[in-house]
């Protein structure tokens, strides 16, 4: 970790107006949350719905791509990580850090309003919630790593994490079995099984994994990204305009 | 005292050779790396702040390699071409922080000498974003003297500056190597190298085409053989003046192709070997026979082809 790279991530991740348009997708979750235990009432059925499909399928997703490709990609396209690759200091530092300053954003604008809207959806710190939350941050910290790798490894980090989020994750998952044992969220999705426990698969939280498996794979995506971050800064071109 | 050292440095983007075998050695001083744009200057230079790795041959500063040696940025000052900073700190917040990233002992302290010395002190609390062109380069050299290193590479550092800016640089960079310390800047502009460079290396097209004092290139500059086109009233009478004259030695009269009138240049071409007597003696001639000149312009005046007369000779 290094704090001046971590303030100055954390200010162009939050600077200027981004900070709003971060807020815009948990602010639409809590609302929704509100409105439907405001129409509905507490119910679990309808909690797990909503987590599954708006926090677990788009919310930390989109989250995560805004921050993980954010918190490098900008620098590295208008050439100012210059100013920090011109330091004696270490790249895996430089890595580390940015890794962990999108996550906490994520963090920030998506696991905590997650815990909030299970909160107010099933009118309980309930397991479906923490079950919801813990997912949500395993599958944030995983998607932060990738997407910064990504962020390192191409120009198009952007585009290429939406075709994996949208088309890999909920399109081709949900026809081909096989393609979702490879979907950051559901290794993430595990975890939320095993803690809300027997009725998981009943409220939409069945992982197409199993908890170990899950486990170890987020586990490994996400240091062997940051670690292939920081290998790749080592030797990142930087080229001018000629 | 440092020197960077290039021994028989290639590099090579896919097909295209940026850098064609260059040896030298940039020691105390200023020097200033001449060549149009395209020569190769800034793969040059990335390749000496340890940005990009040479496909053959060896960089070195102080002896040890640049490439992929985090270290050696405690004695290596970077002055980047592209204008990017962190545009939504202040100067001094962009200075400072470059500072805490050497983990200087002293980084606020630090701070304020860099921004003195680029005389930033007064507008050091705005926004970079607020900031022109030239209070941009001079943060941008602040932040780079910031940890106080014996060597500084510049990349186009007099782009886009007015003349006063200009020559305030200058004088900096001239105080820089009055210091004792390694000082290298890259420019397209012959007048701007030479008047502060102590010594100039010559890039065009890849290669290393000169190397020494500025005097030197300015002579190979000037007197190489310049073409003109002309066109007058009438040329074939002008023509014959002119290759009489010793200032010339060939004028060619371009003829229209009677088949496609209108498509090829029409009028003379004029090798000048003797510049200064021919400007002179070229209206004069003209006057004395009544010859109204249409158009007298400077054939080959480009860089590119400057340059590439000093590889050719």
């Amino acid at each position: 970790m290094n704090g001046v790279v971590a303030r100055l991530t954390l200010r162009s991740l939050l600077g200027r107006r981004r900070a709003i348009l971060l807020a815009c997708l948990p602010a639409l979750l809590l609302l929704m949350a509100v409105a439907i235990r405001w129409m509905a009432g507490p119910d679990d059925d309808l909690a797990g719905n909503v987590l599954g499909h708006l926090v677990a399928g788009t919310m930390i997703p989109l989250l995560a791509l805004i921050a993980g490709t954010g918190a490098i990609g900008p620098e590295i396209d208008d050439g100012s990580i210059i100013y920090l690759l011109s330091k004696p200091l270490s790249r895996y530092r430089i890595a580390v850090t940015k890794f962990v300053a999108a996550t906490g954003v994520v963090l920030v604008f998506g696991v905590v309003p997650t815990l909030i809207a299970g909160y107010v959806l099933t009118g309980q710190v309930s397991r479906l919630a923490l079950g919801f939350t813990l997912g949500a941050t395993a599958a944030g910290t995983a998607y932060c790593a990738l997407y910064l790798a990504l962020a390192v490894l191409s120009r198009h980090a952007v585009v290429i994490g939406l075709l994996y989020a949208v088309v890999w994750e909920s399109i081709i998952g949900g026809f081909v079995p096989g393609a979702q044992a490879l979907s950051v969220q559901q290794w993430a999705m595990s975890l939320t099984q095993r803690v809300i426990g027997d009725q998981a698969a009943e409220l939409g939280a069945k992982a197409a994994v199993g908890l170990s498996t899950g486990v170890v794979l987020l586990s490994v995506v996400t240091v062997a990204s940051v670690w292939y971050t920081g290998w790749r800064l080592r030797g990142l071109r930087l080229t001018g305009d000629e | 005292m440092s020197a960077i050292v290039l021994s028989n440095v290639s590099r090579w983007f896919g097909n295209v050779v940026a850098v064609n075998d260059v040896t030298m050695t940039i020691g105390p001083g200023v020097t200033g790396l001449l060549g149009p744009n395209g020569a190769g200057k800034s793969t040059l230079i990335h390749m000496m702040g340890g940005f990009l790795a040479p496909s053959t041959g060896s960089v070195t500063l102080d002896d040890e390699p640049t490439w992929r040696n985090e270290r050696l940025y405690r004695r290596i000052g970077l002055v980047p071409e592209r204008e990017a900073m962190y545009d939504v700190v202040t100067g001094w917040e962009f200075v400072l922080a470059n500072a805490r990233l050497h983990r200087l002992p002293d980084p606020a302290g630090a701070a304020r000498t860099a921004l003195a010395t680029v005389e930033m002190t007064n507008a050091r609390d705005r926004q970079i974003a607020t900031y022109s062109k030239g209070m941009k380069q001079r943060i941008k050299m602040a932040s780079a003297l910031v940890h106080d290193p014996p060597v500084l590479l510049l990349d186009e550092p007099f782009n886009g500056m007015d003349p006063r800016q200009r020559l305030s640089l200058m004088d900096l960079l001239h105080t820089m190597g009055e210091q004792g310390r390694t000082v290298l800047f890259s420019s397209h502009i012959l007048e701007e190298v030479e008047q502060i460079a102590g010594s100039i290396q010559v890039m065009v097209a890849g290669r290393h085409a000169a190397s020494g004092d500025f005097r030197e290139i300015r002579r190979l500059m000037t007197e190489r053989p310049h073409q003109y086109t002309i066109r007058s009233s009438d040329d074939r009478a002008l023509a014959s003046m002119l290759i009489a004259d010793a200032s010339t030695q060939g004028v060619q009269v371009l003829t229209q192709n009677t088949k496609t009138p209108g498509t090829d240049p029409e009028g003379l071409r004029v090798q000048a070997v003797d510049f200064a007597r021919f400007v002179r003696v070229l209206p004069w001639y003209a006057r004395e026979r009544g010859i109204r000149l249409f158009e007298v312009s400077p054939a080959d005046e480009s860089l590119e082809s400057v340059f590439s007369y000093l590889v050719t000779r």
